[in-house]
Order: structure tokens, then C-alpha cells, then sequence
């Protein structure tokens, strides 16, 4: 039931004290509404009982076991969210001077400063509001750069195979072609197939290391020098920090721009799809093109950088300056791990994987690496499963929901087959990985005595499998008043 | 260990099972020279306790001041049960439902914004979200560039009156894809952006003119004339609104002869606090015509196996995930949790307390003005309506005079001198339905105290000249 059909005309919530009859008469007709939006009209109690009673519909991480890969479910402190939403914070102006803005500008002074570190690069901008966003800004920090030296011949932006789609559409937004490199059978880069594709026309390179298929790219550093030969530049996207946080810095790496998922690494919430925060960090040589505003210190007080300050910057990404409440919840983590806390995320978000993976090869399922070893996420392929007994990954995923648990992300990265990538990340306990592991044998055999049953899953949740294709061709995208629902 | 579950004996049983012998094994495949593994720097964490009394030392520190300033960010009301909802796990938790079945909470949520965004708007079709209202229209210029099909133009009208910040970050964003920002002026009287100089445009080649309602100086503009003058002219318009406004002003689907073809704004003002800016979100309605050019996530409803209805992410054809660089745009996480709390802020206001709350705010500035210009010397800029937010000229540089009231704990305003330094001492002040008439008594009392040393100023100068 849609909250358009609780609605009564007449019937409201009050919050909001009443303005005189006059208020708006001093603004001509002409510019004013003749026709109400026809919004709910419902009471307080059905407006939080509708929507207390939609929110028991989804799985989220503090209800489920949610090991969706690339997204890095961990656990979300509360303490985050309470101490972001303090009042003299949450109801700090955008656009208040600097001497009412001391406290905030402290905060976002020092995560800069601990992103800086836990990195190994030499100056952080937390302005980019998502992950697209960072990658947006670092590659447009890129071709600032190849920009600035009169190097205009440089057109493409090199893009592994495996990589999240936010890449190659990220290179085009910022003017550049994508141009795809293979991966070898190992799940490495293919170095002759790199050395084949860099020349004058290269402007750099997008790289997730580990990559999204769950391994280390060993050779990173004859890629860094090999890139950096031919006068392109090393992109590196953040979105499995997770893994390495305290082990090994991008920085060390060699390379020269990269952007963190705050809403993975440092733990702010994920909020059905955002918001999060995409801070980008570079080496010395892209520091004057850093997007705008940052916060400078001159010992005892904070100031923003601007235009003024900055000319070569790439610019302002948001009317203001970024996701702020999104980087006070990743302060308020990292503040709590402390340094020790940070190196304790990589191993022990890697042994989960680890073992997640050891348990499934054990009981029979196929790693899409076998003699690697896995990051803090692991491919597993179903391709035998489905061959054998006619059950694909997306049938393995909708069962996994009746066993109570989200399923992982399938079918990405688009070159292993029938996959599964496993992200348990290092706050699930062991016990958890167990029942997961449990879960899969259990729809593995169900799947030799009865595969319809899990072809037809999930069977206990709001609704079972619903028709995309109907939704894509008949397209229903909004309530229509006077209808009422099935 | 914070947030990390493990005993001793489970992590020794997990190692002994993966067959290593320490933490430091899993890290083999790393080369040797590379790993750091040393953070100390960083310092010890600190125990939530601990965290919390530096936090609050923080937010102490930037006090609570007297808030005149909107410039596209809103001091408005947000019922108790918004952010006590929208915070629940399930909501606060949750990624982007991809896996359907175990989403639908989210995603019903997300129809039901889409649902009242079309209707607040007067539009066909509304997606789930983007970033913020500056990159919202970023997004609906590149889409106009795509869309548009009368014109292979990569230039757009954008008219001076426009947010600065906004025409930065449009700027930042399409640049480097060869598109051009044309500034079209405002006149300087009524603040509106200039008829006639948009008209010496006619004929000129341009993929689109934005629209701005109201525009940065709280003036309303002549919508109805620019719609039509773009479309007559083969230009997408879009509109670049205050989502309260359209409460009680002309929505953008109606403007001109049949409604503009991409509506966008911020949604701050749908149950976002200030927040130094963010995390807010960008809003993007359109034509039905148009709707496979749109970027971000659009929820559609369906039926399940057994027709039951349902909802889930549709026209997935048009995402980065799907089709790589041929996206519409390379956006994936988008604003969901503020989207929720906008959700419930409209369920919870209606129609009648959106509307309510925009003749609260208005009524409130017309009571600033008339207080604070009563003190002489101080005058409205601009002769147009304006909605909730105005400029007024000062006879003494706004800067100074934002100094001092500062001093006093009030935020006057915002200084223009620096995006739009043509005006003088201009300043543009805001009122929401939370500022009251004592509020509005103090900010008149210190500043007839500014306007007074002033004046003693320069009467001793004077005298010191004489």
C-alpha cells in the first residue's frame, strides 16, 4: 500500500506554526500556484507507522549478514551518527564566517591530515560527494596536468577489463576515450597487452589494486614505472581500501591521484544508496589542481582555500563544500581506531575473507583464483553448478535471501562467469561466515533434489521475483491519483 | 578490539584453517618493499567516551549563532519524526537494492519520492537522486547537450543571477566535455534576468537555457517569457528551483506553453539541516519524452511471479554499470538517505504545510526588511518579487558590517562583494519560518549599533579634519 492511498483530504501532521492570511500578497498572481501538489494528507502516527513498516522490508547490515562485494557492508557506529548530529554541527551555515566555523574546520583539517597519512600522498581534498565524484575529480586532475605542461595530444584513459563501470564513464565525462586492457588468467593485468596500448596518446591509467577480482596486482610497480614512461599518469580508485589499510599506502605504490569511499573504508552508512563521500589524494606534482574548497591552517587558526588561493584547481564540485556530515562520521571513526585500529581493518577483513574462502573450496565450490590468495573479497564461480544442475548465481543469490542473508554481489566483475564476489569485511564474526558457508551447501543440495524449488526462490520475503522486463517496457514511475493499488 | 569481533582462540582457529601462521602471511602476494604497515602517527583510538567530549568541545566551539544566511542553504524546521526514522538500520544501513526481493522497503520509499517530486514539480517523471542541486545541473546540462534534438550546439544560456557556486560547479563539470557557459545578464533594476539581452541571443545557436526560480537574489523570475523564449528558439529549458517554493509559486511543468523539459534543484529544503552543507541532494524531473536521457537511478513498479506488486531499479540500460563509457553518467551512489528523510518531510508537511511553511518564511523577510530598513540608509536592491530572500544595499561595505555583527553572534547575511562587486554594498538576507520577530529585533538592534559607530566615526573624522 502506497502512503497516497492512507491519505484523507484534511487530514495532517503539525509540526509548523501557521503564517497570516496576507503572507504571500505582496507576490503577484501571476508567479503563484493555481494548483495544489497532491501530496499525502496523513497523520503523524501513519506516516511513522508506514514507514517504520517499510523499512522492516529491507535487509541492511544491522539486520542481516550483507557481504555484498566492492561495497564494504561493515558495521556502522552509531556513535558516528549521534556525535555528526550534534546541534552546533548539524545546524552549522554552509556559509558562516571562519570565526564560527573553528570547530568544524578543526575536524575537517585533520581527517585531510590522517587521509594524507593512511595513503602516503601529499595533500587530500575532501570535496568530491561519492566515489564517481572522486574519480571524476581525479581524472580531471589528470588532464589539468597533461593540460598545464601544453600536452594536448594525450586522448585516452586506460581501463582494465575488470574494473567498476564508474571508470570508463568517468573517463569520458572528463573528454578522454576508455581504452580496455585485458587480464590474464591469474586475474593480473596483461603486461604485453599494457605495453601494447601505452604511447603519446596515453594520459593515464585507472587501477584498483587489489582489483575488484579479489587479488593483489603484484607487478604495480613495473606498471607504475611503465605508465610513467610513456608521460602517463597512475589513477588509483579506493574503493578497496579496505583491504590494505595499514599493509600498503597507494602513495608507496607510485601512484599519483586517488579517491577513498568513505561510505566503505571509514564506515559511514550506506543509506539505501548514499550518501557518500569520494575525498581524492595526490602526489606533489597535482597538488595546485586539488578540487575546491580545503581547509588550511596557519598553526592556531583554519581557513578555507578558494579560488584565490588555488587558480589552477579544478574547480568546485558541489554548491558548497562536499558531503560535510558524511566526513564528520568518518572522523569520528578513524578518531576511534586510532592507527592501530586502521591496520587491524585490513587483517582482520582479510582473514575473514580468507577463510570464507578456504571453507567454500573445502566444500567443493569453485575460486575463480584458486592459487591466489584472496584479498579482503574473493570470486567464487558457479559455472559448474549451473552446468551441473541447472542453477545459476542469480538463483544461488535469491535462496541466500531466505536464508537470511544478503546475497553478494553477482555477476560483476563481467569477466568470470557465473560469479559470486564475497566482501564478509572484518566485523562479521566467524560464526556468521560459518552460517554462510552452511547456507551454500544447504542450496547446493536442494539444488540436486529440487531445483525449482531455488529457481524459484526467494520464498519468504515481501515478494518473490519480480518482472523487470515489464517494469523497462510498461513504464510505471509514479503514483497517479485516483488509482488504487493491487 | 573496536568493532572487531574476534577472540583470540577464533582468530588462531581461522589461520590454522586458511593453513598460515600469522596476519602477516595473508599479505605474502604484496611486495615486500612496498608494505608500510605503521600508522602510529595516527595515534591511539580513542574510546567513544572520550570522542564523544571532543566532538561536543567542537561543536561547542562554532557556537550557535543567529542565522540570517540562505544562499541556497535553508535554516527550516524538520519534524522530530524525519531523522528518528530515516536513522533506523534498516534504512540507515541499506545499499542500493540491487537484489530486489530484499529491498523493497527502499524501493517502494523511492517511487513514493519519485511520485511527489512529479507532482511538486508538475513533471512526468523524476529519478531517485543525485548528488546535490549544483551537480544536479550539471547533470541536466549534459543531458540537454544529449538530448537535444533540434540543436548540435555544446552552448548554454546561464543566466548571471544564476548561484555563482552553481555556475562554478556546472563549469567544472562539463568543461572538459567542449561545453560552454554563456552568461546572460540581469537587469540591474529589477534583478530579473534581462529580457531584452536574452533576446539578442535570438537566433543564436544554444542547447539550452537554465532557469532559475528564485534566482540567487530571491527574485523572481519572469519564467513563463524565458520558457517560451528557449523553446522558441530550440533550446531545452531547464529549471533550477527551491523545491518549498514550488509549494506556492508556478511549478516548472507549467511554465510557458507546455512546461519545461528538465526541472532540477536542491532538495535541502525537504528535511535536510544545514549541516555545513551537506550531505543534501539533487533533484532531476523531466518530460516523459526524455526519460531514457536521464542520469541516476529511476524505480519503477512491476508485478512478481505471482502479480503481486513490486518495485525495483529500472531503465538500467542507461547506467555505468550496464553500459560503461556510453553511460548517460558515470554516477552511481547517489543522496538515498536524504532522499528518505525528503520522503517522510513531505508525507509528514503535505501540500498545506509545505505551503505554510514558504508563507511563514516569506512573511518573516518582509518583517526583517521592513525593521531593518527603518533604520534609513539601507534599501532594497532590486524592485522585483522575491521569495523568502533578498538583497539590500548598505550604505558601508557588507563585509564590515557581517564582522561586527558576527561579534554579536549574528550571521547578517551574505557579502556579494566578492561574485557580484557591480552592486556595491550589496547583501543578501534570508529568513525561514525559524527566525522570530525577537530574533529579527536583535539583528535591527546591532546593526542600528554598526550604522551609530559609524556615523560617530566619521563625525570624528570629520571633526578631525575641520
Amino acid at each position: 500500500m502506497l502512503i497516497f492511498e492512507h491519505s484523507r483530504p484534511g487530514r495532517r501532521a503539525r509540526a509548523q506554526a501557521p503564517a497570516g492570511e496576507a503572507a504571500l500578497a505582496d507576490i503577484p498572481e501571476s508567479f503563484r500556484r493555481k494548483k495544489r501538489p497532491r501530496l499525502p494528507e496523513v497523520s503523524e502516527m501513519q506516516a511513522v507507522r508506514h514507514y517504520t513498516r517499510l523499512s522492516q522490508k529491507n535487509f541492511s547490515i544491522d539486520t542481516q549478514f550483507y557481504p555484498l562485494g566492492s561495497c564494504t557492508m561493515k558495521y556502522n557506529p552509531r556513535a558516528c551518527n549521534s556525535l555528526a548530529m550534534l546541534p552546533g554541527l548539524l545546524g552549522r551555515h554552509p556559509l558562516a564566517p571562519d570565526t564560527h566555523s573553528q570547530g568544524f574546520m578543526s575536524a575537517m583539517y585533520e581527517l585531510q591530515e590522517i587521509l594524507k597519512e593512511v595513503t602516503g600522498m601529499s595533500a587530500v581534498s575532501l570535496a568530491p560527494m561519492a566515489g564517481a565524484q572522486g574519480e571524476f575529480a581525479g581524472i580531471a586532475m589528470i588532464r589539468a596536468y597533461h593540460d598545464a605542461r601544453g600536452d594536448t595530444e594525450r586522448k585516452e584513459i586506460l581501463v582494465p577489463d575488470a574494473a567498476h563501470g564508474t571508470n570508463p564513464a568517468t573517463a569520458v565525462m572528463c573528454g578522454y576515450q576508455a581504452r580496455e586492457i585485458p587480464t590474464k588468467a591469474d586475474g593480473d593485468v596483461d603486461m604485453e597487452a599494457l605495453k601494447a596500448a601505452l604511447g603519446p596518446q596515453t594520459a593515464g591509467i585507472m587501477l584498483t589494486n587489489p582489483s575488484t577480482l579479489g587479488v593483489f596486482e603484484r607487478r604495480i610497480e613495473e606498471i607504475a614505472r611503465l605508465v610513467h614512461e610513456a608521460g602517463g599518469l597512475l589513477y588509483y580508485d579506493g574503493a578497496n581500501l579496505n583491504a590494505i589499510l595499514g599493509r600498503v599506502r597507494p602513495g608507496d605504490m607510485g601512484f599519483d591521484v586517488i579517491h577513498m569511499n568513505l561510505h566503505k573504508t571509514f564506515s559511514t552508512p550506506h543509506g539505501g544508496g548514499g550518501p557518500g563521500a569520494g575525498p581524492v589524494g595526490v602526489s606533489q606534482r597535482l597538488q595546485p589542481f586539488l578540487p575546491i574548497p580545503m581547509v588550511a591552517s596557519d598553526g592556531s587558526d583554519y581557513h578555507w582555500l578558494q579560488e584565490e588561493e588555488m587558480p589552477q584547481s579544478i574547480g568546485r564540485l558541489s554548491a558548497f563544500a562536499g558531503n560535510a556530515g558524511v566526513l564528520l562520521r568518518a572522523y569520528v571513526y578513524a578518531k576511534m581506531l586510532g592507527g592501530e585500529g586502521m591496520q587491524r581493518v585490513a587483517d582482520y577483513s582479510t582473514l575473514n575473507a580468507n577463510y570464507m574462502l578456504k571453507k567454500l573450496m573445502e566444500a567443493g565450490f569453485t575460486a575463480a583464483y584458486p592459487e591466489r590468495r584472496a584479498t579482503h573479497e574473493f570470486i567464487i564461480t558457479l559455472k559448474k553448478e549451473a552446468k551441473e544442475l541447472g542453477v545459476n548465481a542469480m538463483d544461488f543469490a535469491k535462496r541466500l535471501l531466505d536464508h537470511g542473508m544478503h546475497a553478494p554481489t553477482t555477476y560483476f566483475p563481467l569477466l568470470v562467469p557465473e560469479c559470486f564476489l564475497i566482501e564478509p569485511t572484518e566485523t562479521e564474526a566467524k560464526e556468521s561466515l560459518d552460517a554462510f558457508i552452511q547456507a551454500m551447501i544447504a542450496i547446493r543440495e536442494e539444488a540436486a533434489r529440487d531445483p525449482e524449488r531455488v529457481k524459484g526462490a526467494p520464498w519468504s520475503l515481501p515478494v518473490r521475483r519480480l518482472d523487470d522486463v515489464k517494469a523497462a517496457r510498461e513504464l510505471d514511475l509514479r503514483w497517479q491519483p485516483g488509482e488504487t493499488s493491487t | 578490539m573496536p568493532f572487531i569481533p574476534h577472540t583470540d582462540e577464533e582468530t588462531r582457529e581461522m589461520l590454522d584453517a586458511i593453513g598460515v601462521d600469522s596476519m602477516d602471511d595473508l599479505f605474502e602476494e604484496i611486495p615486500a618493499n612496498l608494505r608500510c604497515g605503521d600508522l602510529s602517527a595516527l595515534g591511539p583510538g580513542l574510546w567513544e567516551q572520550e570522542v564523544s567530549q571532543l566532538m561536543q568541545e567542537k561543536a561547542r566551539a562554532d557556537g550557535q549563532p543567529l542565522c540570517f544566511i540562505g544562499a541556497g542553504a535553508y535554516d527550516h524546521h524538520i519534524p522530530a519524526a524525519v531523522w528518528q526514522l530515516a536513522t533506523r538500520g534498516e534504512y540507515y544501513t541499506a545499499y542500493t537494492p540491487y537484489q530486489a526481493e530484499a529491498s523493497q522497503g527502499t524501493l517502494q520509499l523511492l517511487y513514493e519520492y519519485q511520485s511527489m517530486m512529479t507532482e511538486l514539480m508538475a513533471m512526468d517523471v523524476s529519478n531517485a537522486s543525485l548528488y546535490d542541486g549544483a551537480s544536479a545541473l550539471a547533470e541536466a546540462v549534459l543531458m540537454a547537450v544529449r538530448a537535444n534534438r533540434k540543436s548540435k550546439s555544446r552552448r548554454i544560456l546561464v543566466p548571471r543571477g544564476l548561484h555563482p557556486h552553481y555556475r562554478a560547479t556546472v563549469h567544472t563539470l562539463v568543461k572538459n566535455q567542449g561545453i560552454e557557459l554563456v552568461e546572460a545578464p540581469y537587469d540591474e533594476k529589477t534583478g530579473q534576468t534581462d529580457l531584452d539581452a536574452l533576446k539578442r541571443h535570438q537566433g543564436g545557436d544554444f542547447a539550452a537555457l537554465v532557469i532559475p526560480q528564485p534566482n540567487f537574489f530571491g527574485v523572481l523570475e519572469p519564467v513563463d517569457e524565458m520558457t517560451a523564449f528557449a523553446q522558441a528558439n530550440g533550446m531545452l529549458a531547464i529549471a533550477l528551483v527551491n523545491p518549498l517554493a514550488m509549494a506556492v509559486l508556478q511549478p516548472p511543468g507549467e511554465w510557458g506553453e507546455k512546461g519545461v523539459d528538465i526541472a532540477c534543484g536542491d532538495g535541502q529544503p525537504l528535511g535536510a539541516p544545514l549541516s555545513s552543507g551537506g550531505p543534501y541532494f539533487g533533484f532531476m524531473c523531466c518530460t516523459q519524452k526524455l526519460v531514457r536521457q536521464m542520469p541516476g537511478r529511476i524505480i519503477g513498479r512491476t508485478v512478481d511471479l505471482e502479480g503481486r506488486e513490486g518495485f525495483a531499479l529500472t531503465l538500467q540500460a542507461r547506467e555505468q554499470h550496464i553500459r560503461r563509457s556510453k553511460a548517460t553518467s558515470n554516477i552511481c551512489t547517489n543522496q538515498g538517505l536524504m532522499v528518505t528523510a525528503a520522503t517522510l518531510h513531505m508525507s509528514l508537511l503535505g501540500a498545506e504545510g509545505l505551503a505554510r511553511v514558504a508563507a511563514r518564511c516569506h512573511e518573516n523577510l518582509g518583517m526583517l526588511v521592513e525593521k531593518l530598513t527603518s533604520l534609513g540608509e539601507i534599501e532594497p536592491a532590486f524592485s522585483a518579487p522575491v521569495f523568502h530572500e533578498t538583497v539590500l544595499r548598505l550604505p558601508l561595505e557588507a563585509k564590515r558590517v557581517l564582522r561586527t555583527l558576527a561579534a554579536h553572534n549574528v550571521l547578517g547575511g551574505y557579502d556579494l562583494s566578492r561574485h557580484y562587486p557591480e552592486l556595491g554594498n550589496a547583501l543578501l538576507v534570508c529568513t525561514t519560518e525559524n527566525r522570530s520577530e525577537s530574533d529579527m529585533n536583535k539583528y535591527r538592534q546591532k546593526l542600528e549599533q554598526v550604522l551609530a559607530s559609524r556615523r560617530q566615526g566619521a563625525c570624528a573624522t570629520m571633526a578631525k579634519l575641520d
